[in-house]
């Protein structure tokens, strides 16, 4: 179901870890949806460079290959530049990813943005316009009670 | 030097024996006949389908008349539960169903489209073992319930319920009892004379037989609609010709099955089971056993959760070191929710999703659990040195 650059990406994470001394931190997701990820920064204060970038994620292949991908893309830019970075650009970066799994993607992005929240809360006391913290969980969990007449889900079957 | 390669995913399905294939083989070409014809070829296939439908019989110890053959388990879940659903609201003996909250999909979708014809149910809890209190079912037994059907082992974490149990619950109360056995027949002792059973699944694929045919054990006098009209094949109750060559096959691996459970096989495949259990507790931290020990697990069956870590990256991580495991974690179920079996167990949601399940075949050796043990441990730290939850010394 993943390509080989997913593989390659979950298999050998880029910038696993944390840092110690970072100056912001993000975290997104609930263990409820089954993806945390935590996203920590080294930004310079005047340049606002990432000059350091590291993740720790609880999730599936896809969340932690789309931590990896990220993470390798933001490092060395400024933070306005890593948040333009949308989740498609990660998913595109990484081959594409399979459809359930696009919300891993989505993930990543707003773990950049609340780390980039974080930062600039702790330096401003402020977020700059058209930043906000993201919402806890970007995981559709539950659904409506209703069930389909036929079962539409592509559950494991055994 | 081939890497090793361990098959832990039996209870998705096992490897076909050699012998059984070898059974097979001359049902797709040689003798071809349709077991319905009068003429030597036919006569030649009825004596096949009678001689493997005594075979699935005696491993149940029921009588061959009593065995129909399905397309597969899930249609035989299927044929139980809408056949005596709707053959006894025809006569008038009421609209309630009881099931509990573990079952396969083939009989809580059944159970839950009879809900949308017109029928109730009730779903029982179950303990954090996996098991159904009899006592609760007696509680849910109400004048107009029809039909119990519970399983005889899960598939997820190998709790054997007690089935005698429930079963004598139900004929207290004059009430049909069916029980999905596709986890358990054929590898634990199973004998419908001495089991208050009314009807019974199984499938071939689980117990080294091929895919794509089940049976379903009726009791004599126990009456079902059909849920597949045509030619009255299987008693009336299955039509469609004969899938004469599976059937032989499941014929065979019944015979194989049985000849294993007297040689006390499942005996000494849950003394390694046992082994491998204490292995993967010793040398994991923070992993726990899922399901019921001992007894009341199946021979086969190994299943664990593994703190702070998600169940996806484990099966890759394992099937990369050449070992085939598998997950209820939401990753790997298609849908964003952990297993319902694991939550039904009143695992919470995070827990659910670091579960890891790994289950055994005849063939699996020590040397392949040693190589498993020595491999987890590695996988699971690798994981865990990137989980934000995990406390790193």
């Amino acid at each position: 179901m993943y390509n080989q650059k997913v593989v390659d990406y979950f298999m050998n994470p880029r910038n696993a870890g944390k840092i110690e001394d970072a100056n912001a931190i993000g975290e997104v997701g609930n263990p409820t949806c089954g993806d945390v990820m935590k996203i920590y920064l080294k930004v310079d204060p005047k340049t606002e460079v990432i000059d350091d970038i590291k993740f720790e994620t609880f999730g599936c292949a896809a969340a932690i290959a789309t931590s990896s991908m990220i993470t390798e893309m933001a490092k060395e830019k400024t933070l306005p530049e890593a948040l333009k970075i949308s989740n498609q650009d990660v998913a595109d970066a990484l081959g594409g990813l399979p459809a359930i799994k696009l919300h891993c993607s989505l993930l990543a992005k707003e773990g950049i943005q609340a780390a980039a929240a974080d930062f600039y809360m702790k330096r401003d006391g402020v977020l700059p316009e058209g930043l906000t913290f993201p919402e806890n969980c970007t995981s559709n969990v539950g659904g409506s009670e209703e069930e389909p007449f036929v079962s539409e889900d592509n559950r494991s079957a055994e | 030097m081939t890497p090793r390669e361990v098959y832990l995913d039996n209870s998705a399905t096992t490897k076909m024996d050699p012998r059984v294939l070898e059974a097979m083989l001359p049902y797709w070409s040689e003798n071809y006949g349709n077991p319905n014809s009068l003429h030597r070829r036919g006569r030649e296939a009825r004596s096949a389908v009678d001689a493997a439908r005594a075979s699935v019989a005696a491993l149940i110890n029921a009588d061959p008349t009593d065995i129909i053959f399905t397309g597969a388990g899930s249609e035989a879940d299927n044929l139980a539960v809408k056949g005596a659903a709707w053959a006894l609201k025809a006569k008038g003996k009421g609209n309630h169903i009881i099931t509990s909250a573990i079952e396969h999909h083939a009989i809580l979708d059944s159970v839950k489209w009879l809900g949308r014809m017109g029928f109730e149910y009730t779903v029982l809890p179950v303990d954090s073992k996996g098991m159904v209190c009899p006592s609760d079912l007696e509680a849910a037994i109400r004048p107009d319930t029809v039909l119990v059907t519970i399983m005889f082992a899960n598939n997820e974490v190998g709790t054997i319920e007690p089935i005698k149990a429930l079963g004598e619950v139900c004929r207290k109360h004059g009430v049909l009892f069916h029980t999905d056995a596709v986890q358990a027949a054929g590898h634990i002792n199973i004998d419908v004379k001495d089991l208050p059973v009314d009807m019974l699944t199984m499938a071939a694929h689980k117990m080294y037989g091929p895919k794509g045919i089940g049976a379903l054990y009726v009791r004599k006098g126990v009456k079902l609609i059909p849920t597949l009209h045509g030619g009255g094949q299987e008693f009336g109750l299955r039509s469609g010709t004969e899938n004469v060559a599976e059937i032989v096959g499941f014929g065979k691996a019944a015979e194989i099955a049985k000849a294993r459970l007297e040689a006390g096989e499942d005996k000494k495949l849950a003394a390694l089971r046992d082994y491998f259990i204490d292995g993967v507790l010793s040398s994991v931290p923070e992993s726990h056993l899922t399901g019921a020990t001992g007894e009341d697990r199946l021979p086969f069956h190994t299943s664990f959760t593994v703190k702070y870590i998600e169940g996806e990256g484990m099966l890759l991580l394992l099937d990369a070191a050449g070992i085939a495991a598998s997950s209820g974690s939401a990753c790997t179920s298609g849908s964003l929710e952990p297993s319902y079996v694991l939550l039904a167990l009143g695992l919470d949601h995070a827990t659910a999703h670091g579960s890891l399940r790994m289950t055994m075949s005849h063939d699996t050796t020590k040397e392949d659990i040693d190589y498993v043990l020595e491999k987890l441990p590695q996988i699971v730290e690798k994981l865990r040195a990137m989980s934000p939850f995990y406390n790193k010394k």
